[in-house]
């Protein structure tokens, strides 16, 4: 495992070219999550943010540089190996099934689950009370708040050691950002590891340990959420200071 | 200001008018079909119960295409004449002939044929068959479904992972549809053949309903069917994620689903409905190698009415196809050679009214 | 001197293969060069008449993006109004339809109009009627989906020969509708007729192929292509998709009822079952896609490399073949059809001469003007940025 100060590195990418066609959107990025720790990923848009979760959950080709989880070499992996070691994923858009039901749609996120649904499920419902509600509705029919909750407990079904989250407040009124940020500390206080995406980033600073900079697909800045949030420079690109 | 609400309101009203607009298209629909069937069954019953037969073997095929279009977003052109083809399976393993040099001698070219098993010629009950048809029927389902996979991994996989279009996907399939077309004519010539010449058995129902015994086999191994897929579908872990997969494939992947496995199954499942859908069709009717191409109209027709990507809509959209299109040829309104054209006529309708079909989700 | 590329010697060598098989075979089996030339006159007109069916198909679907799968039924109908407008009015038991305005239009005996005048009516009868289909098609159908809008046609097209015979009065239904007069007839000896109608026919193909050039080029055109690529961002640009798209679809149409009437015209007979789906509607498909759709040139070719493809598979029948053989040839060649499609989808899916852009006339001939300009140093390389952790 790899390790600095005695921390464990649970996911770390580096050095990632990666685009989509014959255009390259990251230009040599890096970052990584320690155990037990919340990390955003702010920056304007186009920056490469959401390119980076999804080549580090194998969807896009890594043309040079690596990701190792959890010490192991998973570059280009498929996302269905990955997932398996413990790699879990949230799109920003289309993150539910919608003519499936809460329940349905919770069993998908469980699919390759061996035995342990009950306790999954029950700990999904525990998090997100409301989908206890009526698991029967239709994701279809669920409002922006719900469904993103959904599209949360989905990605936790198979007790993910790290979670990668795009822009999980997307779309969502204050009321909700609360609340979902919320819930998103109470899984990493359960003991998953997050890397998100964040427009609002603010909100995501505040909640995180640590956070990177991203523009026009290249690592900028670095550091602890609070000192970025104190960043002159950030606070006027990036936090509408 | 004033401006600004006046926007508001007209947006309103269009919201509203949209909505109640797909409420009186699909409620129309629905008055619409339910007006036909009690004409059908007060004036032309005997259309009706032909209708529904065929409109049974058409929901078979339907299902197969909807599942495609919904798993794999494509419209399966070659489904027809694969219906066909199973057929012509069915006949060969329950005979073991091909076409000979003449129309008339048929070549053995099977030295063992399910006609052979010991007492499978004898007639169940009243149909005019043996349990021979039956192991053809199963024998034909397990070739199709190997024979459609192996297009899949041929012609369809590769496109898929080239990120063509639905037109090219079309295309393929109506050369394949040519190709299988080719093969059966190759194989077992253009003459018409039957499963069993000779007189089949009618009986009576209430209400002065003829039917034939073995029009109330198909009927009965279409509803089995049927069953068997809502089954799969909706209680197994295959048929959610293959739901899943035509929701959102890529979420599918995410959730660590493996789309190839189920796109597999897909085709699979696709070819036994199929193959039954066929032996069916030349148990009602004949087998003929045109008649491929021309089942593709209703089968497709079917699917779009009920809606494309819903099993139910395939059932519906099926029996309702079926119904129209035998009652207007026995109630005299169109000549008989314009019996598949009914479809055509009923496809366009749908897709002028209400394209999203009767159970499909309006985007 | 331009260097030859690879790709395009391909095209080139198709064209030769083919026309030294179908010369070959011919003259292998008929030892006469005279009925080889003969063969070979009637193989190009059909493959222009076919040429002209490409061109508007790949108005309708390599440039615009319609997704037309009834060609056929602009072919029958085409070709079925040709014969009624030049045939005389039907008065033998033998054969039963409406119309017969030929002898009508001899309106100026001294111009030997029978000769010229009744076709040329005949053709633009058959472009309109085509182009009014089209245009009342259009409504309900332009606005589906692709694959959608194919099923329809199908359909359309199916029906459209299911009324050609099942209404006997109509078009004399599955018999023969025979002794269609054709252009010029008299010109030569009735049995070289062949050679009059070839020169008729690829008259009238380079005249639509250069139309249809030029109209590329233009404006229009353009405007064409931008909602093939992106038909939101036509949309955005204010131009109305739907007229656009419905004017190439009926200009399409028309052609294709042209060239339907010039079917008749070379074919002197026609019946319900030449217009099958597949070789009225699938094999101009296949000679767009073959030669290269979005492009004239590859309709041209296509037509040329696809049916001398069909008519050699043709040939090979004419050899001494066991009878359990020789009974299945057309399915043979049907498969081979099939595959030729499919092999051309899976490898070649561009054709044998793939789309270039094409801009504007104007910035074509100012590009040929301007030589190139040197060649410049490299662009610099992204270097990835120092970690900073």
């Amino acid at each position: 495992m790899t390790e600095t100060n005695g921390k464990v590195r649970l996911i770390e990418a580096t050095g990632i070219f990666a685009g989509y066609g014959e255009v390259d959107i990251l230009h040599g990025v890096s970052a990584y999550v320690f155990e037990g720790e919340m990390v955003a990923i702010i920056g304007p848009n186009g920056a490469g943010k959401s390119t980076l979760l999804r080549t580090m959950f194998g969807l896009l080709n890594v043309r040079q540089g690596s990701i190792v989880l959890k010490g192991n070499d998973v570059t280009n992996f498929r996302p269905d190996k990955l997932v398996l070691h413990g790699l879990g994923y949230v799109p920003q858009v289309d993150n539910v099934f919608p003519t499936l039901t809460i329940m349905e749609n919770l069993e998908m996120g469980g699919f390759v689950r061996e035995h342990g649904m009950r306790d999954r499920l029950d700990h999904v419902f525990r998090l997100f009370p409301d989908l206890a509600k009526r698991p029967g509705d239709k994701a279809g029919k669920l409002s922006g708040g719900q469904r993103q909750m959904l599209a949360l407990g989905r990605a936790l079904m198979l007790d993910p050691d790290v979670l990668l989250l795009d822009e999980p407040s997307a779309s969502l009124s204050p009321k909700m950002v609360e609340m979902i940020f919320d819930r998103i500390k109470a899984i990493n206080e359960g003991g998953t590891g997050i890397l998100l995406v964040e427009q609002n980033a603010r909100e995501a600073l505040s909640v995180c340990h640590r956070g990177y900079v991203l523009a026009m697909g290249q690592n900028r800045l670095e550091g602890e959420a609070s000192s970025l949030l104190h960043n002159e420079e950030v606070g006027k690109l990036y936090l509408g200071a | 200001m004033a401006a600004i609400e006046r926007e508001a309101t007209t947006f309103q009203f269009r919201d509203w008018q949209r909505r109640f607009g797909n409420f009186a298209t699909g409620a129309g629909l629905w008055l619409l079909i339910i007006a036909f069937v009690i004409g059908a069954f007060i004036w032309e019953r005997d259309g009706l119960v032909t209708g529904t037969v065929v409109g049974s073997l058409f929901a078979l095929g339907a299902i197969g295409i909807t599942l495609i279009y919904g798993i794999l977003k494509f419209g399966h052109f070659a489904h027809g004449d694969s219906m066909m083809l199973s057929a012509y399976l069915a006949f060969m393993f329950l005979t073991g002939n091909i076409a000979g040099e003449t129309q008339r001698s048929d070549v053995e070219l099977l030295p063992f044929s399910a006609s052979d098993l010991p007492g499978a010629t004898t007639k169940i009950w009243e149909f005019s068959f043996g349990y021979s048809l039956l192991v053809a029927m199963g024998l034909a389902a397990i070739l199709m479904a190997g024979f459609l996979i192996a297009l899949d991994h041929a012609v369809y996989g590769p496109l898929r992972r080239r990120h063509s279009g639905i037109v090219t996907f079309s295309i393929a399939s109506l050369g394949l549809a040519l190709i299988i077309r080719s093969l059966m004519l190759f194989i077992w010539g253009s003459g018409p053949r039957f499963y069993s010449p000779g007189i089949r058995e009618a009986t009576e129902l209430p209400f002065d309903i003829r039917i034939l015994y073995d029009q109330i086999f198909i009927l009965a191994m279409a509803l089995v069917l049927m069953a068997a897929v809502y089954l799969l579908l909706y209680r197994t872990k295959l048929g959610k994620a293959m739901r899943a997969m035509a929701d959102n494939a890529e979420l599918a992947r995410v959730s660590g689903i493996n789309t190839d496995r189920t796109v597999t199954w897909t085709w699979a499942i696709a070819g036994a409905l199929v193959a039954v859908a066929g032996v069916m069709l030349g148990l009602q009717t004949q087998l003929r190698p045109e008649l491929g191409f021309i089942v593709i109209l209703p089968l497709f027709a079917s699917a779009i009415l009920g809606g494309v990507g819903s099993p139910h809509g395939a059932l519906a959209g099926g029996l309702i196809i079926g119904i129209v299109q035998e009652t207007s040829v026995t109630s005299g309104i169109l000549d008989s050679g314009y019996k598949f054209s009914v479809a055509a006529i009923v496809l366009v309708m749908v897709l002028l009214i209400r394209p999203t079909g009767l159970f499909g989700v309006p985007r | 001197m331009k260097r030859v590329s690879v790709e395009s010697l391909v095209p080139t060598a198709c064209v030769v293969v083919v026309t030294a098989l179908i010369l070959g075979i011919s003259f292998e089996q008929t030892g006469d060069p005279e009925r080889t030339l003969r063969f070979y006159v009637s193989f190009l007109s059909v493959a222009t008449v076919l040429a002209i069916f490409a061109l508007a198909l790949n108005l309708q679907w390599g440039y615009t993006g319609v997704f037309n799968f009834g060609v056929a039924a602009f072919f029958l109908i085409g070709a079925y109004t040709a014969a009624i407008v030049t045939k005389e009015p039907d008065r033998t038991d033998f054969e039963e339809y409406i119309g017969g305005y030929g002898p009508d239009l001899d309106v100026a005996p001294f111009l030997a109009t029978d000769q010229w005048f009744p076709f040329l009516v005949a053709v633009l009868v058959s472009g309109t009627v085509c182009g009014v289909l089209a245009f009342l098609l259009s409504f309900p159908t332009l606005r589906l989906r692709e694959d959608y809008l194919a099923i329809t046609m199908i359909g359309v097209a199916e029906l459209t020969r299911r009324i050609a015979i099942e209404e006997q009065w109509l078009v004399n239904g599955t018999r023969n509708l025979g002794n269609i007069p054709g252009p010029f007839q008299n010109v030569l000896d009735i049995n070289d007729y062949r050679y009059v109608f070839l020169a008729v026919a690829i008259s009238f193909l380079l005249l639509v192929f250069f139309a249809l050039e030029r109209s590329v080029r233009s404006p229009w055109g353009r405007v064409l292509r931008a909602l093939r690529e992106d038909e939101m961002a036509a949309e955005a640009s204010g131009k109305n998709v739907r007229a656009y798209r419905t004017q190439a679809f009926v200009l399409g149409a028309v052609i294709m009822g042209a060239g339907g009437a010039m079917y008749a015209f070379g074919a002197r007979a026609i019946a319900p079952e030449t217009f099958t789906h597949y070789f009225a509607t699938f094999i101009i498909w296949t000679m767009v896609i073959v030669g290269g759709s979005g492009n004239n040139k590859g309709a041209l070719l296509g037509a040329y490399v696809v049916w001398g493809f069909w008519q050699s598979t043709l040939l090979i029948q004419s050899y001494d073949l066991p009878d359990v053989v020789q009974v299945r040839i057309p399915f043979i060649r049907d498969m081979l059809l099939g595959l030729l499609i499919v092999l051309a989808l899976l490898f070649m899916p561009h054709g044998l001469l793939p789309e270039r852009a094409r801009v504007s006339v104007w910035a074509e001939r100012a590009a040929r003007r301007v030589r190139p300009p040197p060649a410049g140093p490299a662009p610099p390389s992204a270097e990835p940025q120092e970690d900073k952790a």
